[in-house]
């Protein structure tokens, strides 16, 4: 029999407070009069009353929670509304509370045991419609199911009843042959879109391989005399997926032979590296799951950024979260494991206010979440995951724009630190050796995330498979990490490690063979959530935290025992060999035997063709608004530069005791651009992590956006104390419709830039990441079929060392009559702004782009940053804010905001080539640094700065007056208080 | 006794433990990351240690309640060693996770010297939400880990950890001594605008101690704020000294809970 505890609240509960609060700006304003919350616990076995009662208590925390067993609370309401998980769905509080019960019989039980959900009583004028409506807002029907009962059905039921989601599939496990070498090409071209029929028709999901690549497999299993089992086709789609392979970035591109990869990013690294000579500071790059620089003698860096923009748009939780929990993995996974110190975010989402809905299905079928909702979730699944992992969210950055609607781009990223030998070996270099085993160890595999690598590559649509949507379980992670690199690393228990990202084992175990020279798995021997997996679908899924081990055999018990104690799962599924074969076997039958050659090289090369043109843009045509201050405060509210202490403020960006330079800096609490972390307690030495976005200039130049992107995240390092001599790079392309030349045309350019501004600041990219879809194809309100591309947007992160972090600077203000300075030259450099786009929303209700992009000019701001670089390390400097978006104007606000302490400015003291004060206020040109020095220094200071562009243009004041002084008096009179209010009016109920 | 070894709970979501030691070390004890299950299945022993230091985290992920599930693994498998470890005359300090378990297991407050009855609890902070930010602390009672202490201002991060008890319990806790630190307004909230009290704790209690005062549980992060550049407002405060011809320093406030409990042993 099937039992039910419900768990209530004897005390006011907050979180129905703001369940209402949430609800009724989602919505549901007016309606609801009250909310109350339930914690439902459903055990799928029959236990005696007395060990009922101890589970219930176990559950209950009697000093403000009561509970009831197989019977139901049944306060005042109209509508009651349980969310539970659809089955199969990783349901962490059920978890936890089966171990409790385990722990408390002190025996195991068979099968998942304990579920939870969540029973809303609401009341208020509701409808079963609102009641719906309101589950619906809550819940996210991909993975969740919703139940709604009236009070009368409740009482007549006698409450909501026991629904068991139990995974039940009889199938018996199979492998099937999959006929290509009779079949035409459409066929072929059917079978690598929508995926291997089904029995039944139906297909299994995108395999996203073209006629090319299934000609390629084709001829190739031809030659073996055979069709392919489904298996290895499965394999071969997840191993040359977009997602993995990279091929737009390796294949033939124009006249590039080499591909833009290699052409441009890996050359500029290689020829950077090589002028640095002995200074190289690079240790692995490129090669393994993240980038490997020098910290200091004993240690070493790990760096790794990823996106996560597909699962992420079907459930802004499940996907954001796993998104991070899986760029964790990668410097896990890195060299012989590193430790994970800090995560960073960048978000790129739609404005939340933003009510249009979309749909993937026709006839309004399919919604996708709103985007507040999803905007909200996102937020949400980062912080959780990062906060229950134990690592600090240093940073990140949001930008907005109606584009990001379709696709938001979720960019997620993991710094590690390990010591560059561990036990006896080189910590960067790994190496399975044949005999060894084939561990994985962490989580279970289920039918979730299969197809996320193939699903990826494309862009979404109704057909867009729901089981690429699951949910993180952070803590099973936490225990295997630190299984590993506190303990099994040092200890030389393993040769190798990779983490199950996307392809799970099928890319992990293949990729790790090809360090031995080939691999065999018996798919028997693999842990399952739940019977009934064919098995491809074990060979494919992502299922969350996992990792796979190259651990020798005479090291196997040693390492099955640490990981016993340590509660973590570990089995042996194989073993590496030197077969050159990657063989999978089921009970003795073999449902995979390829080449490892042909699975990994076998992918035939496409080569693309290019366009571009640089488009025109109407130039905007405006007079000076006559009240600057007016426009001041404006800027500060637009959400692409408005404050978001909402996000810092609940993620965990002190953990770990390493926070030196924290997101929100100054008395102001302004969001700062570059974090400083010890990754070492007992080291002074500080990472300094950063970086740059600006979408919004490719709709003039991909070229100026990527230089600009690498300028900034170079010069916010700078700002904050890095050191430009020890600064690495990391790309990140999110691009669109890359099957169209025109967007390919804007990538080539968008690389080259990257060659030609790293090789000339000496700062090389040390591992990148492209997610090359980001396009909506659907439905929009009236029905009609929209698409949806993400504007092309390369994010640059950089990471550099600060020697001494007791002279890291932050960006407020500090002491009345500091002297103000800007660095750099300002031009007439407009196009893209963020002033051009307020200016058009405000004159004509869209945005205007105009045409003058900014431009890097790095022979000036190397020297530049080389400089200030050198009167940081000196104390000479008392705050410094990067000029990025927004321009002066913002940069000079942010600083008197953090500082709390007024400012006056002398336009005619600003370098500047525009016509304009309300340009040169505004302008986005790069290079520029805003800092504040001690009066008695300056002198020391401008002779630091001698040959570079700088100009003492005002001073901090001890009031609370913001001014601005034009050729005839003041054109910004503002007070830093309201400025303040302004800069956090945006966000500040969220 | 010159260094009293102190053991620092790991395990299941605890992840505060490495920072954790690092204090302890630093304050002069000697600190060891001891697995739970380590205890358990007897690789170490709880009888060999002289602090007993529950650290933050994030334990079973706060599924069930925070800090109940882990709670729930100690009484079942470690209740009686302890119960004989607090019955003596140690030490224990739990931080955020940490003290969420000391309640869940009636370490905390225990009144009248009776360990392992849940008399109060932390529930959802009023904001529903998780929340990192930096508080002032105003200490009293009768702890040893609070002992001359005054003033200090920590961080705390953390979704449920609104103090609650009844009314009479509160009575009592007060009128015992109990009550270890209260949130107050003070550097930190003044400089950041900020609330007072960052979660709508009762009576503004951020931390409790047992009747003896040697164990003490604390919503705020003390191993967070033993480095000036732990600070969160650190730049300034060296500019301003710098300018005064004063010395910067370089520790933070939070060492001396760290170091009054090395103290007691001394």
């Amino acid at each position: 029999m099937d039992h039910r505890i419900e768990i209530a609240q004897t005390i006011s509960d907050m979180r129905a407070r703001v369940r209402k609060r949430d609800l009724e700006s989602a919505g549901f304003s007016g309606m609801i009069d009250d909310v109350r919350l339930v914690d439902v616990y459903t055990l799928d076995q029959d236990f005696s009353d007395d060990i009922l009662e101890r589970i219930s208590s176990m559950l209950t925390n009697p000093v403000f929670q009561e509970s009831k067993i197989d019977d139901s609370f049944k306060p005042e309401f109209d509508y009651a509304v349980e969310v539970g998980f659809l089955p199969g769905v990783t349901d962490n509080v059920g978890n936890t509370a089966r171990e409790g019960v385990f722990d408390l019989l002190k025996r195991g039980l068979d099968g998942q045991t304990v579920y939870s959900s969540q029973l809303m009583f609401l009341s208020g004028d509701l409808s079963r419609e609102d009641a719906q409506g309101i589950g619906e807002s809550v819940a996210n029907p991909l993975i969740q199911r919703i139940h709604v009962k009236s009070y009368d059905e409740f009482s007549s039921d006698n409450g909501m009843g026991v629904v068991v989601p139990k995974v039940n599939i009889s199938e018996k496990p199979s492998a099937d042959l999959v006929d290509i070498l009779s079949v035409s090409d459409d066929e072929l071209i059917v079978i690598g879109k929508r995926g291997i029929a089904n029995s039944d028709g139906t297909r299994r999901g995108p395999l996203a391989l073209d006629l090319t690549y299934m000609h390629a497999i084709r001829d190739y299993f031809k030659q073996q005399g055979r069709n392919p089992m489904d298996v290895e086709l499965e394999s071969l789609a997840q191993t040359w997926s977009e997602h993995c392979k990279h091929t737009i970035f390796a294949d033939p591109i124009d006249d590039i032979a080499d591909g833009l990869y290699k052409h441009f990013i890996q050359r500029a690294t290689n020829e950077i590296r090589h002028a640095k000579g002995e200074k190289d500071f690079c240790i692995s790059v490129f090669t393994d799951n993240g980038g490997v620089i020098i910290f200091d003698d004993d240690n070493a860096l790990v760096d790794k950024g990823e996106t996560h923009n597909s699962p992420s748009r079907l459930d802004g939780y499940g996907g954001a979260g796993t998104g991070i929990g899986g760029v964790i993995r990668d410097p896990l996974g890195t060299g012989l494991a590193s430790k994970v110190f800090a995560l960073n975010y960048n978000f790129c989402f739609a404005d939340p206010r933003e009510k249009r809905p979309l749909f993937r299905g026709r006839d309004f079928t399919q919604p996708l979440e709103g985007a507040l909702k999803n905007t909200s979730d996102i937020i949400a699944g980062v912080r959780d995951y990062g906060n229950q992992s134990g690592i600090p969210t240093t940073n990140g950055t949001v930008s907005y724009d109606s584009r990001f609607n379709g696709k938001p781009l979720v960019f997620v990223r993991a710094a590690g630190v390990m010591p560059r030998e561990s036990a006896g070996r080189l910590s960067h270099e790994k190496q399975a050796q044949p005999g060894d085993y084939i561990v994985m160890v962490g989580g279970k595999v289920g039918k979730d995330g299969i197809h996320g690598a193939t699903f990826s590559s494309e862009a979404i649509d109704a057909g867009s498979p729901a089981t690429a949507v699951q949910i993180g379980d952070p803590i099973t992670q936490k225990k295997m990490n630190d299984a590993i690199v506190d303990e099994a690393r040092d200890l030389g228990l393993y040769n190798s490690i990779t983490d199950n990202g996307a392809g799970g084992l099928s890319c992990s175990v293949a990729e790790m063979g090809r360090e031995s020279g080939g691999c065999y798995v018996d798919l028997g021997k693999v842990p399952l959530k739940y019977p009934g997996l064919n098995h491809w679908e074990t060979w494919i899924s992502e299922s969350q935290e996992r990792m796979t081990l190259a651990v020798p055999k005479d090291k196997w018990n040693d390492f099955s025992d640490l990981m016993e104690r340590r509660d973590v799962e570990a089995s042996v599924i194989g073993e590496f060999t030197d077969s050159g074969k990657c063989v999978v076997e089921y009970e003795g039958d073999r449902v995979m035997d390829m080449d490892m050659k042909f699975l990994h090289n076998g992918l035939p090369p496409r080569p693309m063709k290019t366009t571009f043109t640089r488009p025109t843009h109407e130039e905007p045509d405006f007079p000076t608004p006559k009240d600057l201050t007016d426009s001041i405060h404006s800027m500060l509210e637009r959400p692409n530069i408005a404050s978001f202490e909402f996000i810092s403020q609940q993620y965990d960006h002190e953990v770990q005791g390493g926070s030196v330079i924290k997101p929100l800096q100054g008395r102001g609490r302004v969001n700062g651009d570059a974090t400083v972390t010890k990754p070492i307690l007992s080291s002074n030495k500080g990472v300094v992590m950063s970086q740059g976005i600006n979408p919004s200039y490719s709709d003039i130049d991909t070229y100026n956006m990527a230089a600009a992107a690498i300028d900034t995240a170079i010069r916010n390092a700078v700002a904050t104390g890095a050191n430009l001599e020890h600064l690495a790079l990391m790309d990140n392309f999110c691009w669109c419709s890359s099957n169209e030349p025109e967007r390919l045309g804007q990538l080539k350019r968008a690389v080259q830039a990257c060659y030609d501004t790293t090789v000339d600041y000496g700062t090389p990219f040390i591992s990148g990441k492209d997610s090359m879809f980001n396009d909506f194809n659907g439905f929009d309100e009236d029905g009609n079929a929209i698409k949806i591309s993400v504007p092309p947007t390369l994010l640059v992160s950089s990471i550099g060392v600060i020697d001494d972090v007791s002279k890291a600077i932050s960006l407020d203000s500090k002491i009345p009559g500091d002297l103000v300075y800007v660095l750099g030259a300002t031009h007439n450099e407009l196009g893209g702004s963020e002033y051009f786009a307020m200016m058009g929303d405000k004159l004509r209700g869209e945005k205007f782009i105009g045409n003058g992009v900014p431009s890097v000019d790095t022979n000036v701001n190397r020297r530049l940053y080389g400089n200030l670089s050198q009167a940081i390390d000196q104390g000479l400097v008392a705050s410094a804010q990067s000029v990025h978006r927004g321009g002066l104007a913002v940069a000079l606000a942010k600083t008197a905001i953090g500082g709390r302490l007024g400012m006056e400015v002398d336009m005619g003291e600003i370098p500047s080539h525009t016509t304009r004060d309300d340009y040169t206020l505004f302008s986005e040109s790069q290079g520029r640094v805003v800092v504040t020095v001690d009066p008695n220094k300056s002198d020391e200071f401008e002779e630091k700065m001698d040959d570079s562009m700088h100009s003492r243009i005002g001073r901090v004041r001890g009031d609370d007056k913001f001014i601005v002084y034009g050729k005839n008096g003041p054109i910004v009179n503002a007070s830093v208080d309201e400025m303040l209010r302004s800069y956090k009016s945006t966000f500040k109920d969220y | 006794m010159a260094e009293p070894r102190a053991l620092i709970l790991a395990g299941y979501g605890i992840n505060c433990d490495k920072e954790t030691k690092f204090a302890f070390e630093r304050a002069g004890a000697r600190a060891e990351l001891v697995h739970i299950n380590d205890l358990i299945d007897g690789h170490r022993r709880l009888e060999d240690y002289q602090i007993l230091a529950f650290p933050g985290g994030f334990s079973y992920g706060d599924d069930t309640g925070a800090g109940n599930a882990l709670a729930s693994r100690i009484r079942n498998h470690l209740w009686d060693d302890v119960r004989k470890f607090v019955e003596r005359d140690h030490l224990a300090i739990g931080i955020c996770n940490g003290f969420q378990v000391m309640a869940n297991l009636g370490l905390l407050p225990a009144l009248d010297g009776n360990y392992g009855n849940r008399e109060v609890a932390l529930v959802h902070n009023d904001n529903a939400r998780y929340t990192d930010r930096w508080v002032d602390l105003r200490f009293e009672g009768n702890s040893v880990w609070a002992n001359g202490l005054k003033f200090m201002s920590l961080p705390i991060a953390h979704g449920e950890g609104k103090f609650y008890a009844s009314e009479k319990m509160l009575k009592r806790i007060s009128g015992a001594e109990q009550v270890a630190a209260r949130y107050d307004y003070d550097y930190v909230c003044m400089h950041g605008e900020l609330e007072a009290n960052p979660n709508g704790s009762l009576e503004d209690i951020a931390a409790i101690s047992d009747e003896s005062g040697r164990l003490i549980g604390m919503m705020p992060h003390p191993e967070r704020a033993i480095d000036f550049t732990q600070l969160p407002y650190w730049t300034l405060k060296k500019e301003r000294l710098l300018r005064e011809g004063r010395e910067v320093p370089d520790e933070a406030p939070g060492i001396h809970i760290f170091k009054n409990g090395v103290e007691y042993f001394k």
